[in-house]
């Protein structure tokens, strides 16, 4: 088997994947990116509508600085962040801003003098300062009390994007595209690499790797209806719960976006509702005036969705053949904003729903969104239980988003955990030396290969691949979605433990030759299955609602036993995974209390009860 | 609907190229996404094809549709007619069926025309950011919109006849840095790299690539311009040395 030395393998070519390779190539190491899309495809291009960053350069961004990030940042996540790493976030997202305009990203500039905004549908006037012109501007997002959001129109992930690869190119990085890791090579305490299969070829290759990163992005498709590309099927955290060793964290935290359009879950951005655009029902009327008079649409992700949701429960949705909707009405803010500052949006509706945002409604209801849980790592991005393993971005669980992340902070923490995480890599890397054990390059190899056998020759069954993968998506979707109770997540553990049987009976249809993307799917299924397993099964056991986890059976967020992090490892042989916790925070700088916003009902840290 | 698809696995020893036929039945909103993970997942699970975003965003799925380059995933069957045929990309080399390498391609473009600000500033990391005018940012960001899909150089006369054309996306990738200030590289170093045969002076000015490019980049105004300007660095090149 062809084999390939690195000081660092970068398992995945997105934002945070490229900036931990750029990093440790700066300080000297050796590094090479697997991708399995070329890197500039990788899903940190859909991000639309900006990354926060505290700059403080605009009128209604006056006033701002890391101290109200923070408090932000630590509301949104219903106080299940570790604190240490959004402060260590807050702190950084200015200075990583600036580096990314240093490197050539065209970041929208402050316009001096008069100008209107939009806010809940009415018109108001703002007055941008001489002395703060041309420098970087920002738009308004959920859950901040500042214009933060540092934005190029809203096609923001796309220009980070190619300006990090354009870096990447720069300096000569590695990336070797359509190379898809497949599972990590250790000894249950050290991790020497990835065994990857090449999705040109078929064949499978070897990375002996000092430190191996996985910066693979979400696992948002589990789920039938996300927003998320096809390629976020969760194969970092697949490869890290295989180890036995390394834990997600909070995998049932999962994100759905208030705006994804119906039929097809495409995103369009929370920049429209930023920019001022509002949600409607059947009767055109706005509603989140009425649910959260401070914030209206500006509420966090869960609040929203968990209102849309409400309010179509009650019958006030849409109807249409994909079920009911909800409107979203960006007509107010114009022809030029929109086509300006909301062009992917204007040409997605246009493209995919027929539909003119300048002079139609766009039909919105939530989707699967983001990811919050992941690989757990500490705050400088080391994955716990396996020397060598570290992990940044979606993939990870490093954990600064807590149980809802803020718009335009995923963004922001591609680029932020990257560049401390790179640093912490490279602190690594110096002077430290790994013994290559080849007994266990060839076990991990072996392994591979014996599942691709038995895939190719149909000897474990005949299952087909898609109609195990659809089974598990539909029930995630039913069942473990944005309001959650504690019989339907029983009913769906039970139903995915059945369907995880039937994964593990899967048998190729086509012949496996080459890159197949049938076998690239059933290699990854059982894992997928661990994964929604560990969603699930987290959220069956987490008895409060805490941002995105919303129990109709416990509606109050409980500080007193849930003030923590949920840890799940798979043992070998298991049906189940093992669920551990860790205290939320070790540092805590902003005590437990309410968001301003949302349903307000919390046992305190004493057992005593606030709110309804 | 009919869809003639394109076939041939080159990691298959028994596979010669040739096309096969599938038949699906349309539906309300249906795009070229939805119709080829259909026939995978129904028909034939070894068809090979791109997709990741799936929202025109990402530009993975570009392929001949009925003789034009395109986006599948933002192609509606509603548009097409009821016989559709779907080829892979010329130019690019063929990874199976409708899947072909464009990562390799546009690394080796990147690195050819240098795709990055050149500068011999150093970053202070505490210093506040270099102004710039919001509308020389909104112009590079209108050149920055491509999504190198290779429509664009699939569809250029030039480019089929000849492997070492550029392509309409370098030559907009360096109008894109030739406007932006942060950029040191002088008039004569961007001459270097496009002022060839295998750069702005191999365009036939036929156009298709602003036809078919998903993102409606100006490339028709952006490759005029060019070839003024590197004319001129032409004659200015000739006069001083000549």
């Amino acid at each position: 088997m062809e084999t390939e030395f690195t000081d660092l393998l970068c398992i995945g070519a997105g934002l945070a994947g490229e900036r931990v390779a750029v990093e440790a190539a700066a300080a000297g190491f050796e590094t090479i990116c697997l991708s399995i899309v070329p890197p500039r495809r990788s899903h940190s291009s859909a991000a639309q509508g900006g990354m926060q960053a505290s700059l403080g350069n605009c009128a209604k961004g006056d006033g701002d600085c890391p101290d109200v990030h923070f408090e932000d940042t630590v509301k949104g996540s219903d106080w299940g962040c570790d604190q240490e790493v959004a402060r260590l976030f807050v702190d950084t997202a200015p200075k990583a801003v600036r580096e990314m305009a240093f490197w050539g990203i065209p970041w929208n500039r402050v316009v001096a003098g008069k100008s209107t905004y939009f806010k809940g549908g009415k018109k108001f006037e703002k007055v941008e300062l001489k002395e703060k012109e041309g420098l970087i501007t920002a738009r308004d997002f959920g859950g901040t009390a500042k214009w933060r959001t540092c934005y190029t129109s809203d096609g923001t992930g796309h220009t980070l994007l190619y300006t990090m690869d354009n870096k990447v190119v720069e300096m000569g990085v590695k990336v070797q595209d359509r190379m898809e890791a497949i599972s990590l090579i250790h000894n249950g305490e050290v991790c020497m690499g990835a065994i990857a299969r090449c999705l040109k070829t078929g064949r499978l290759k070897a990375y002996l790797a000092k430190a191996t990163l996985i910066a693979t992005g979400g696992y948002g498709k589990i789920y039938r209806e996300s927003t998320n590309a096809v390629i976020n099927d969760g194969s970092g955290a697949i490869m890290a719960l295989d180890t036995g060793i390394v834990p997600l964290g909070n995998p049932e935290a999962i994100q759905f976006h208030p705006t994804g359009i119906v039929p097809t879950n495409i995103l369009v951005t929370e920049g429209c509702r930023g920019d001022g655009g509002t949600l409607l029902d059947v009767d055109q009327k706005r509603f989140m005036a009425k649910y959260e008079p401070e914030k209206e649409e500006l509420a966090s992700r869960d609040v929203v969705s968990r209102w849309m949701t409400h309010h179509i429960r009650e019958g006030h949705g849409v109807k249409s053949p994909y079920g009911d909707h909800l409107w979203l009405d960006i007509r107010h803010l114009g022809e030029k904003h929109i086509k300006t500052k909301l062009r992917e949006v204007e040409e997605i509706c246009n493209n995919f729903l027929g539909v003119d945002p300048i002079t139609q409604l766009i039909p919105v209801r939530p989707a699967q969104h983001y990811s919050m849980g992941g690989v757990r790592t500490n705050k400088d991005g080391a994955a716990y239980g396996l020397k060598g393993v570290f992990s940044a971005g979606e993939a990870a669980c490093w954990d600064m988003h807590g149980f809802n992340r803020l718009g335009g902070n995923s963004l922001a923490e591609t680029i932020v955990a990257g560049k401390i995480v790179g640093e912490k890599v490279a602190e690594f890397l110096k002077g430290y030396e790994v013994q290559w054990d080849t007994a266990c390059v060839r076990d991990a190899a072996t392994k591979v290969q014996d599942r691709i056998d038995r895939l190719v020759s149909g000897r474990d069954g005949h299952e087909n691949v898609y109609e195990v993968r659809n089974a598990m998506q539909d029930e995630l979707m039913d069942r473990v979605s944005i309001f959650r109770n504690g019989t339907d997540l029983q009913t769906a553990v039970d139903n995915l433990q059945v369907i995880y049987e039937r994964s593990r009976k899967v048998g190729l249809r086509s012949s496996g030759v080459g890159a197949s993307p049938e076998l690239a799917l059933a290699l990854k299924i059982q894992g997928m299955l661990r994964v929604a397993l560990c969603v699930a099964y987290g959220a069956l056991q987490r008895t409060e609602s805490r941002g995105c986890h919303a129990r109709e059976d416990f509606e109050a967020r409980n500080d007193q036993d849930w003030l923590n992090r949920t840890l799940a490892t798979w043992k070998e042989g298991d049906t189940l995974p093992t669920l551990n916790y860790e205290p939320a925070t070790q540092v805590t700088i902003l005590p437990p209390g309410s968001r301003g916003y949302g349903v307000c009902k919390i046992i305190g840290c004493d057992g005593e009860v606030i709110g309804e | 609907m009919k869809f003639n698809i394109f076939r041939y696995n080159p990691e298959d020893r028994d596979s010669t190229p040739h096309t096969d036929v599938f038949y699906l039945e349309e539906t309300d909103s249906m795009t070229l996404f939805i119709v080829l993970s259909k026939i995978r997942e129904e028909q034939d699970p070894s068809l090979q094809f791109d997709f990741c975003c799936r929202a025109g965003i990402c530009g993975s799925c570009a392929m001949i549709i009925n003789g034009r380059p395109g986006l599948a995933c933002k192609t509606l069957t509603k548009e097409l007619p009821a016989e559709v045929t779907l080829m892979p990309l010329p130019i690019f080399k063929l990874i199976g069926d409708l899947s072909v390498d464009t990562g390799t391609w546009f690394r080796a473009m990147n690195e050819k025309v240098g795709s990055w600000v050149h500068t011999d500033k150093t970053l202070d990391p505490d210093a506040e950011e270099e102004r710039m005018d919001n509308a020389l940012a909104e112009e590079i960001y209108e050149l920055e919109r491509c999504l190198e899909c290779g429509c664009c150089v699939a569809s250029c006369g030039t480019a089929n006849m000849r492997e070492d054309f550029m392509g309409a996306v370098a030559l907009n990738r360096i109008a894109r840095f030739m406007l932006d200030p942060r950029d040191k590289r002088k008039e004569k170093e961007y001459f270097q790299v496009i002022g060839t045969d295998e750069g702005i002076f191999g365009c036939m000015g036929l156009l298709a690539c602003e036809d078919v490019c998903p993102k409606n980049l100006p490339l028709q105004d952006q490759l005029g311009i060019l070839r003024r300007k590197m004319g001129w660095s032409a004659v200015k090149q000739l006069f001083r040395f000549g």
